[in-house]
C-alpha cells in the first residue's frame, strides 16, 4: 500500500515526519537533561539540594532519570498516535498492512 | 523445609514450566521461528523484552557493583535503560515497518550490499556470543553455589533446557518462556529486597525505602550509610568518583549499546503493528525498571547489613553464609593484626587483589592466604558477584526466599541465553544460507538449518561456559561499545538520512569498530600495566570508549556521503516508506 505516488501525499509524507521529527527532538532534549546534564555534569552542584532522604544528583543518577525515561516514551506514543490520525497513516486494527 | 530442598523444588517447578510452555508455542513455520508470525501482544512483548534484556548481569552483579561503588554505580543504571528512549523514538518503529527477519537484514537491503549484510552478520555473531558465554556461566554459578552441584553439571542442566525450548519453539517458544521468565525473575528479585526494606527502613517499597529513615531512628538511610563508609575510610557512598568525562562516555555508550544490540532489536519484529511497536519500548521499560529502580536500593541495604555484621565480628562467631561464601572463594579474611577479629575498612585487602588460598586452616578455622596483606588495615576480600545471591542470608530471611532468588537468577539468565541463540542461529540460517549462499533452499530446509545453527550455537555457548577463555568477563563488558560504535550509527542513520549510501556504511561500520576494537586490545591485552586514567584518550576509560567510536563512525559517514553517489532510487523510496507507519 505505497500511497508516495500523487505530490499531494508526497507533502503530506514529508509534514507528517517534521512533525515526528519535532516531537522526537523535543523528548530527546529532555532525554539528555535529565540523565547527562542531572545525572552526571552537574551531579555534584546538585547533590547540595535534598529530596526525601536523597542527595538531588544522586536521585537523578540512580532513580529519577529512570522514571523520565518511562514519562518520554508514554508521552512519545500518545503524541504519535495523534500525529498518525492527523496525517491519516494511522494503522487501522485489521492486520493487514 | 530445609534450604536444598525448597531450592530444587522451586527450580523444578518453574522449568516444568518453561518446558510447558515450549510444547505449547512450537514453531512451524519460519516466520514463526524468527518472529513469532509477528503475532505478539505488545505488553507481552514489552514482558519478553525485559527478560531477553536483564540477564545474569543485571540480576546478580549490578546490585553487588552498585553495593561496593555507590553514585559511580550509575552509570549502569542510566545506561542500561536510557538506551529504551533512544530505542522506541529513533530505531524500533521504522525497523518494525520495514517487517523483515533481522537486523542484517536490514543492513544488507538499506545499504543494497551483500557485503554490508556480512559485515552485519559477523558483528551479530560476535556481540552475540561474548554474552551468551556470560549468561552460561551465570547458570553454572547459581546451580554451583545454591544447589550445591559441579559448576559444569549446572551449564549442562542449563544447556538442556534452552535446547528444549529454543530449538523448538524458535522465536514464538522463546516469547512465551521469556514472559514466564520475566514473572519468575521480578517476583524473586522484589520478594527479598521488600522484606530487607521492610526491616531496614518499615518502607515496603524499596525505591522509596532507600529515601526514608532508618527504621527505630531519625537518621536517613542514605546519610547514615554516608557516615559508616566514611568513618571505616571507605569512599562515602553517595560520593562520585569516576571523573565526569568517563563517567559521560561510558554511560552514552551503555545507551548506545542497548538500542543497538540486536537481541533486543528483534524482539520489535515480534509485534503486529508500528505503534504497537512503540508502546511495547514503553512496557518493556516499565518492566526493565522495576527492578533498576531496586537495584540502587538492595545495594544500599546490602552495604549496611554486611558493616553491620561483619564489621569487628570475632571470626569464630561468623554466621553460615560468611563461611560458606568463604569456602566457595569469594569472600577471604587476612587476620592482619592477629585479634582474631575482622576488620573492614577502606582500601583493598589483599595483594595480590584475588585470595589465594594455601589449603591450610589458620587458628581461628578460616582459610589460609597466600597472599601478602596490602598497607591497609582492610582485611576483608568480598566479591561483589555474591551480594544478591547472599543478600537474603545475610538479613536471615526465610529459605523460602533463598530458594526463589536461585529460580529468579537463573530465569534471567536462560532468558537472556535463549534471546541471544535466537539471533545467531537466524544470522546464520537467513542471512548467511538463505539470503547469501544457497538462495534455492526451501522453507523446510531453513527451517531445519535454523534449527540446527541453534542446536550448534548452543554446545559453543555450553564450551564457553564450562572453559570460560579468561578474555570473555572481560569483553562483555566491552559488546556495549562495539555495538554503540558498529550498529548504532547505520541504523540511525539509514532512517534518518535519505543520502545515506552503502559507501559511507561500510567505511563507518569499519571505522568505528575497528578504532573501537583496538583501543581496548591495546589498554586490555598488549598494554594492560598503562591502562589507567594518565593514559587514557581525553581520560576515557576502554569501557566508554564506544561513544568515541560512535562519533568518528558518525563523521566518517557524513564525510564519505557527500563524496560518493546517493543511493539508487528504489532504496530512497524504501527509505520513504519505513517513515510512514501505514
Amino acid at each position: 500500500m505505497n500511497k508516495l505516488d500523487s505530490k499531494n501525499t508526497a507533502e503530506n509524507a514529508d509534514l507528517y515526519w517534521r512533525a515526528n521529527v519535532r516531537l522526537m527532538l523535543s523528548l530527546l532534549s529532555v532525554w539528555f537533561l535529565v540523565s547527562f546534564v542531572c545525572g552526571i555534569l552537574l551531579v555534584d552542584f546538585l547533590d547540595q539540594f535534598h529530596i526525601f532522604g536523597f542527595r538531588l544528583g544522586f536521585w537523578f543518577a540512580h532513580q529519577g532519570s529512570i522514571l523520565f525515561f518511562i514519562l518520554l516514551i508514554f508521552i512519545y506514543v500518545w503524541g504519535m498516535n495523534r500525529i498518525d490520525k492527523q496525517f491519516d497513516v494511522y494503522e487501522d486494527n485489521t492486520d493487514d498492512e | 523445609m530445609d534450604v536444598n530442598l525448597l531450592t530444587y523444588l522451586f527450580v523444578g517447578l518453574s522449568f516444568s514450566l518453561y518446558i510447558g510452555i515450549a510444547v505449547w508455542s512450537r514453531s512451524t513455520t519460519t516466520k514463526e521461528f524468527y518472529v513469532a508470525d509477528g503475532h505478539v501482544h505488545p505488553l507481552a512483548n514489552g514482558a519478553a523484552t525485559a527478560a531477553d534484556w536483564m540477564s545474569a548481569a543485571s540480576f546478580l552483579s549490578m546490585a553487588g557493583i552498585i553495593a561496593f561503588e555507590g553514585a559511580d554505580g550509575a552509570r549502569y543504571l542510566m545506561g542500561w535503560t536510557g538506551g529504551y528512549v533512544l530505542l522506541a523514538l529513533c530505531l524500533a518503529p521504522y525497523l518494525r515497518k520495514f517487517a523483515k527477519f533481522t537486523v542484517p537484514d536490514f543492513v544488507g537491503e538499506r545499504y543494497y550490499s551483500s557485503t554490508a549484510r556480512i559485515v552485519a552478520v559477523i558483528c551479530v555473531i560476535f556481540i552475540s556470543f561474548t554474552y551468551v558465554s556470560g549468561q552460561m556461566r551465570g547458570v553454572g554459578l547459581v546451580f554451583s553455589r545454591l544447589l550445591e552441584v559441579d559448576i559444569n553439571t549446572g551449564v549442562f542442566v542449563g544447556m538442556a533446557i534452552v535446547f528444549f525450548y529454543a530449538v523448538m519453539g524458535g522465536m514464538k517458544g522463546i516469547t512465551y518462556t521469556q514472559v514466564a521468565q520475566y514473572c519468575v525473575l521480578i517476583f524473586a528479585y522484589l520478594v527479598p529486597a521488600i522484606y530487607i526494606s521492610l526491616i531496614i527502613t518499615d518502607n515496603p517499597i524499596p525505591m522509596f525505602g532507600l529515601g526514608s529513615t532508618v527504621s527505630g531512628q531519625e537518621i536517613y538511610l542514605l546519610d547514615k550509610l554516608d557516615g559508616l563508609t566514611t568513618e571505616l575510610g571507605m569512599s562515602a557512598f553517595t560520593a562520585t568518583n569516576k571523573s565526569t568525562i568517563d563517567m559521560f562516555f561510558i554511560t552514552a555508550a551503555l545507551m548506545a549499546g542497548t538500542a543497538g544490540l540486536p537481541h533486543v532489536i528483534v524482539r520489535f519484529f515480534t509485534v503486529p503493528k508500528v505503534r504497537d511497536a512503540r508502546i511495547s519500548a514503553g512496557y518493556a521499560l516499565v518492566f526493565i525498571a522495576l527492578l533498576y529502580t531496586t537495584a540502587p536500593a538492595v545495594a544500599a541495604f546490602a552495604r549496611v547489613n554486611i558493616i553491620d555484621t561483619v564489621n569487628e565480628m570475632r571470626y569464630v562467631q561468623a554466621p553460615e553464609w560468611f563461611t560458606k561464601w568463604e569456602e566457595s572463594g569469594l569472600i577471604a579474611w587476612l587476620d592482619k593484626n592477629e585479634d582474631g577479629k575482622v576488620q573492614y575498612r577502606g582500601g583493598t585487602a589483599l595483594n595480590p587483589r584475588l585470595p589465594a588460598y594455601t589449603g591450610e586452616v589458620g587458628v581461628h578455622g578460616q582459610r589460609l592466604l597466600a597472599n601478602t596483606g596490602t598497607d591497609s588495615t582492610n582485611e576483608l576480600y568480598i566479591d561483589r558477584d555474591i551480594i544478591v545471591l547472599a543478600l537474603p542470608e545475610i538479613a536471615q530471611l526465610p529459605n523460602w526466599v533463598i530458594a526463589l532468588v536461585a529460580a529468579g537468577g537463573l530465569a534471567a539468565a536462560l532468558s537472556t541465553a535463549a534471546g541471544l541463540l535466537l539471533v545467531i542461529s537466524t544470522a546464520v540460517s537467513h542471512d548467511l544460507m538463505k539470503q547469501t549462499f544457497y538462495p534455492g533452499i526451501t522453507e523446510k530446509q531453513e527451517l531445519l538449518s535454523a534449527r540446527i545453527a541453534a542446536a550448534v550455537a548452543i554446545c559453543i555457548a555450553g564450551l564457553f561456559g564450562i572453559y570460560p577463555p579468561g578474555f570473555v568477563a572481560e569483553v562483555v563488558a566491552f559488546a556495549f561499545g562495539l555495538a554503540a560504535a558498529s550498529f548504532f550509527p547505520v541504523l540511525l542513520l539509514g532512517i534518518f538520512s535519505r543520502r545515506m549510501n552503502k559507501e559511507a556504511a561500510i567505511s563507518g561500520m569499519i571505522t568505528g569498530l575497528g578504532f573501537t576494537f583496538m583501543y581496548i586490545a591495546y589498554f586490555k591485552f598488549i598494554s594492560p600495566e598503562t591502562n589507567n586514567a594518565a593514559h587514557w584518550w581525553f581520560g576515557i576509560s576502554p569501557e566508554g570508549i564506544g561513544t568515541l567510536g560512535m562519533i568518528f563512525n558518525f563523521l566518517v559517514s557524513f564525510i564519505v556521503m557527500r563524496f560518493t553517489p546517493a543511493p539508487p532510487l528504489e532504496v530512497q523510496q524504501m527509505v520513504a516508506n519505513i517513515r510512514l507507519p501505514r
